[in-house]
């Protein structure tokens, strides 16, 4: 008996002196929160130039994307201090301005002579401004990103395949224009004998838990003629989220997804999909653009072999979904001000060229339409038409409630079989509007 | 049919033994497989983990508990070349993905988390529950019945349902995301099941031992450390190791209210991603180190196994 | 040696404190014992208790400390239990619950009733079905996604082995009508040695006296079965069912990991739907509501079950 006492007090003073330790080891490391992804690993590479320079350490807390709105939600909400710095969901910048999680940057933008006229409109309206369209500021745009597509550039220019899909549909085989020729080429590959393999159509989002089906079937509905709300009127969306437009294109999402994709996608977000295209599984390949890089210089299916193209023009209008971050300082942080020399190091022109060239997606204008960036990169162009027809889900403070709504609605209709397209998104415009009411903005 | 050589007096025949062990182990093997499986797969390399058919023969590997100890990035074959001789095992296995290690993972100190709280919250549980197992057993305590239903009780809310206010209270305590207040909580849903499986422990010790020491001079509390402790001492380790169990497996509480300073390995594990999605045979790694003490305590624990997982309800 | 240390904390306190130590009253001690439980399970399980009662009666979100707080009266609980969405998830955690428990007392009574022949080596594979529940829900629910993937997962090539299926087909996550079974499957084999066990000990409980007595009356072998095995195990598998079936309505953690309520709502069981609404949309107040909902029910249902079992104990 004895001993055991000895042993739990051998471990309690144990417990103890490495909480200490590891407390004291850090103290005035920087950790930075964002995804699990390919762009953190380049931003890893990049903060290493950060530390050299100001003797700062830095730590990465990264989270997988099905995890990471959840994680860090649930972080900002609860007060904690484990991110000083975090590279937040656009979508996030609402709550996060009104609920007091990110510190204002204004201020400080104008002490550093960081402008926000240097950076593309459409990210600093995106990742930064709450509410949108005023000079408030609470990130600077840190990733730009937009779902786009990449198709198999080897099996496109097989001759044999070009001449039998011509001779079905009556067009050249190359990258689609409208959704009526992503579909026929999405029929024509799936299930199609290539190499000895089974390959099928198109691997898209059709993730559950946390945004996935949402980020994908907004390309298509915005296309078909889909808005959030009444462009004159705020928050009135009777038939504006369930016009019998955007009716259809739920419909052709839902088709797409019966037909053209791979066995067991009923929950694809980007890594399944960039997996399903890596694998060499499919032919068409939704995905947001981080994982162009990637795809790139992968040795089985990057090179010659894969090429990118922006979402489809529909019969309304021709738009694409809004990814991205921008970066912000925590406000529960006790290292504000180091987190703010991180911000002004990464705005830096030089920073940022860099970053472009490890993988991420510079904002910066002096970046992206420098004569060589179109060049720099095959996809590079893709990147800047893509980012030029950018719209977004709802920024609002309410945004994770109006997510889960849709998320469910879609996934709903669209994988489990239930009811019609018109249905789902009628109750989609109940759902939301007992949010709006709840919020007492209706 | 076996059905129809049911109990009776002189022990099953043969046969039947045989047709019952036969189907048993069938069982066994067959529940057994998917744990093998795990172990298999984590010393797969990634493409033969996804390779189909799967793969039952293989080259083993070490590159998934590489993967598991390590975060990588990706680089050209020419700036790995241009960099020296790996420095080690996972650094050669890494090189030859074209990816080079960028730094430790988080997974070791997830595993320390889970350690300091699995163990710190056992022995609070343990500790409080001895005592109040002593309490209830021994002396007539007013409502015993109801305060003993009552500490059961907190064990009928679904985790989620307690966690939503727990939330808010550590958050106005500054608790969130720390050790203390997941030990704290921890110790308050195992404490129900120590005082219980205690209370039947010391329900078993004669009181004549404790009353004997008393008549020689010893007070109660002397007593009660002289005689019963000693005795309790097989009741009290098997107590500690459910709580332990519990606080290790434990899934809900700690993915709500730990982010990352605080956070044990059940919410981590399934956060491993590779390039693109999960790294299947790190998370199997992963999953293997975090089993083995649990395989370890089952097999010790199989004797009180039973009264464990009953709250002390059925005792043989 | 343990009296010394008990001497030796008495003697290192101050002489009144000793005196008082060692001169505690009975009454003073089974309480000096026993507060510190009760004081910690009111400040981790009765405040918070109440205080999410209160909540349920508010719109208060979590997320928006600084808005004004409401108070809504009963409107939380009318909106839930007015909400079509919350009673799928209430029948889709009875389909669960109800499935997982046949097939867990089925299976698991059988096995206990094999493994009570005492063939040579029982006691070893019992041990070793008694692995699968001891392993941590989340971490092992996680690992059989992977199980069930379609072509890659041994789930799916052992059952295109024994059916001819192309394992291209057997989508366990992903097809609306199996995923209630890959929880269903999942649960069963981490639980029937939980339920088996508790049988076992039920069988082992039945005294030898009877089957000979049965046995001098001539009573055939399946006799012997429905008039003697089952009736005197009966309130062990109903604890058994008791346990399992609290733990399987609270049941997050395996569902959570495995299938995420998906696809569509169709694994959505209670808990997800509170996660959802809780820490997800942050509506505090309207799911504090939910999960005294749950409460009531668990505690309700439990209740009138315990009763039940004490009739079936007597008889």
């Amino acid at each position: 008996m004895k001993s055991t006492w000895k042993l739990a007090l051998g471990l309690a003073s144990a417990i103890t002196a490495s909480t200490a330790v590891s407390n004291a080891a850090h103290a005035e490391d920087l950790t930075l929160c964002w995804a699990a992804w390919d762009p953190a690993n380049a931003l890893v590479e990049l903060s290493k130039d950060f530390t050299k320079q100001t003797g700062i350490g830095m730590k990465f807390e990264f989270v997988p994307w099905t995890n990471y709105a959840d994680r860090f939600l649930n972080e900002l909400n609860s007060h904690g201090k484990l991110c000083d710095l975090i590279i937040g969901d656009s979508q996030w910048i609402g709550g996060a301005a009104e609920n007091g999680h990110y510190v204002k940057l204004n201020d400080f933008f104008d002490k550093e002579k960081i402008s926000m006229d240097d950076f593309v409109p459409a990210t600093v309206v995106g990742y930064s401004e709450w509410p949108k369209n005023t000079p408030n500021y609470w990130a600077l745009p840190a990733m730009g990103d937009v779902v786009g597509w990449t198709y198999r550039k080897d099996w496109f220019s097989r001759p044999e395949l070009q001449k039998e899909f011509k001779e079905k549909y009556g067009w050249e085989l190359g990258p689609p224009k409208t959704y009526d020729q992503l579909l026929q080429i999405a029929e024509f590959f799936q299930k199609r004998q290539i190499d000895g393999k089974t390959v099928y159509g198109a691997s898209i989002y059709t993730e559950r838990g946390s945004e996935g089906i949402t980020m994908g079937v907004t390309n298509v509905l915005y296309d078909f003629g889909f808005d959030y709300q009444n462009p004159n009127k705020a928050y009135d969306m009777q038939g504006f989220v369930n016009s019998p437009e955007a009716a259809k294109g739920l419909e052709f999402y839902k088709k797409l997804y019966d037909c053209c994709t791979p066995p067991g996608s009923s929950n694809v977000y980007m890594g399944e999909s960039a997996d399903a295209f890596k694998s060499g599984q499919v032919a068409l390949h939704m995905n947001f653009a981080f994982t162009w890089p990637g795809l790139y210089k992968d040795e089985k299916v990057g090179g010659d072999k894969i090429g990118f193209f922006t979402n489809p023009a529909g019969p309304k209008g021709h738009f694409a979904q809004l990814g991205g971050q921008g970066i912000s300082v925590v406000s529960y942080s006790d290292k504000q001000e180091a987190a703010l020399k991180y911000i002004k190091w990464f705005a830096n022109k030089d920073v940022q060229a860099k970053w472009w060239s490890l993988g991420g997606y510079s904002c910066l204008n002096a970046v992206v339409n420098d004569p060589k960036f179109p060049a720099s990169q095959p996809y590079a162009s893709t990147f800047l038409e893509s980012m030029a027809i950018v719209k977004d889900f709802w920024a609002e403070p309410s945004y994770a409630t109006l997510l889960q709504a849709m998320q469910k609605r879609v996934h709903d209709y669209v994988v489990a079989d239930k009811g019609t397209a018109q249905e789902a998104l009628d109750s989609l415009v109940k759902d939301w509007t007992q949010v709006f009411q709840d919020d007492g903005k209706m | 049919m076996s059905l129809t050589t049911a109990h009776s007096v002189v022990a099953p025949s043969a046969n039947s033994k045989r047709i019952a062990g036969a189907i048993v182990v069938g069982y066994a093997l067959i529940s057994i497989v998917p744990l093998l499986w795990i172990f298999a797969t984590s010393f797969k390399t990634p493409p033969d983990s996804i390779a189909y058919p799967p793969k039952i023969v293989f080259q083993p590997s070490l590159e998934g508990y590489c993967n598991l100890f390590t975060t990588r990035t990706r680089q050209t074959p020419e700036y790995i070349n241009a960099l020296g001789p790996a420095t080690g095992l996972c650094d050669a296995t890494v090189r030859k993905r074209n990816m080079v290690i960028a730094g430790p993972s988080n997974f070791l100190p997830r595993f320390v988390n889970s350690l300091i709280i699995a163990f710190g919250s056992t022995f609070c549980a343990v500790f409080l529950g001895t005592l109040s197992a002593y309490g209830f057993s021994r002396f007539k305590v007013p409502l015993a019945d109801d305060l003993l239903f009552f500490i059961l009780s907190t064990r009928f809310m679904p985790p989620i349902a307690v966690a939503i206010p727990i939330y808010l209270m550590y958050r106005e305590l500054g608790l969130s995301d720390t050790a203390l207040g997941m030990i704290l909580l921890y110790t308050a849903v195992n404490v129900s099941l120590a005082v219980w499986l205690l209370k039947g422990f010391i329900d078993e010790i004669p009181r004549e031992y404790e009353e004997a020491a008393m008549i020689d001079g010893y007070t109660r509390l002397q007593a009660f450390w002289r005689t019963v402790l000693p005795q309790a001492t097989t009741g009290i380790a098997a107590t500690a190791i459910f709580c332990l169990i519990f606080a290790w497996n434990e899934y809900a509480f700690a993915a709500l209210l730990t982010s990352g300073t605080a956070q044990t390995a059940p919410p981590f594990i399934p956060t491993i991603i590779g390039e693109g999605g999960q790294d299947w045979p790190a998370v199997a790694a992963g999953t293997t180190i975090f089993l083995v003490p649990i395989l370890v305590f089952t097999i010790l624990l199989r004797k009180q196994l039973l009264r464990g997982i009953t709250f002390g309800a059925v005792r043989k | 040696m343990l009296d010394r240390t008990a001497d030796n904390v008495a003697r290192a306190t101050p002489e009144p404190l000793a005196r008082r130590i060692r001169g505690i009253s009975d009454k003073g001690l089974a309480w000096l014992f026993i507060s510190p439980t009760i004081l910690l399970l009111l400040a981790i399980n009765i405040f918070p208790l109440f205080w999410a009662i209160y909540l349920s009666f508010t719109n208060y979100r979590a997320n928006r400390p600084n808005e004004a707080v409401k108070n809504l009266g009963l409107a939380n609980y009318r909106r839930i239990l007015g909400d079509q969405d919350i009673w799928i998830a209430m029948q889709t955690t009875a389909h669960f619950v109800f499935w997982t428990i046949l097939l867990q007392t089925v299976i698991g009574f059988t096995l206990a009733w094999l493994i009570d022949r005492k063939f040579r080596g029982h006691a070893f594979w019992t041990t070793i079905i008694l692995v699968p529940m001891m392993l941590s829900p989340a971490v092992v629910g996680n690992f059989w996604r992977f199980l069930y993937e379609p072509q890659i997962g041994l789930f799916a090539y052992v059952v295109a082995f024994f059916t001819g299926i192309a394992p291209t087909h057997v989508q366990m996550l992903s097809n609306v009508e199996l995923a209630p079974w890959a929880i269903i499957i999942v649960d069963t084999w981490m639980w029937t040695p939980y339920v088996m066990l508790i049988c076992l000990a039920g069988l082992r409980s039945i005294p030898e006296y009877i089957y000979e007595a049965a046995e001098v009356d001539r009573a055939s072998n399946w006799r012997q079965f429905w008039s003697i095995t089952l009736p005197m195990a009966l309130p062990f598998i109903m604890l058994a069912v008791l346990f399992r079936g609290i733990e399987n309505f609270k049941m997050f953690d395996m569902v959570n990991l495995l299938t995420g309520g998906g696809p569509g709502s169709t694994t959505e069981v209670a808990s997800i739907t509170l996660k959802r609404q809780a820490f997800e949309s942050w509506r505090t107040g309207y799911s504090s509501a939910f999960a005294i909902i749950l409460f009531v029910a668990v505690f309700g249902l439990a209740n009138i079950y315990v009763k039940a079992l004490n009739k079936v104990k007597q008889r």
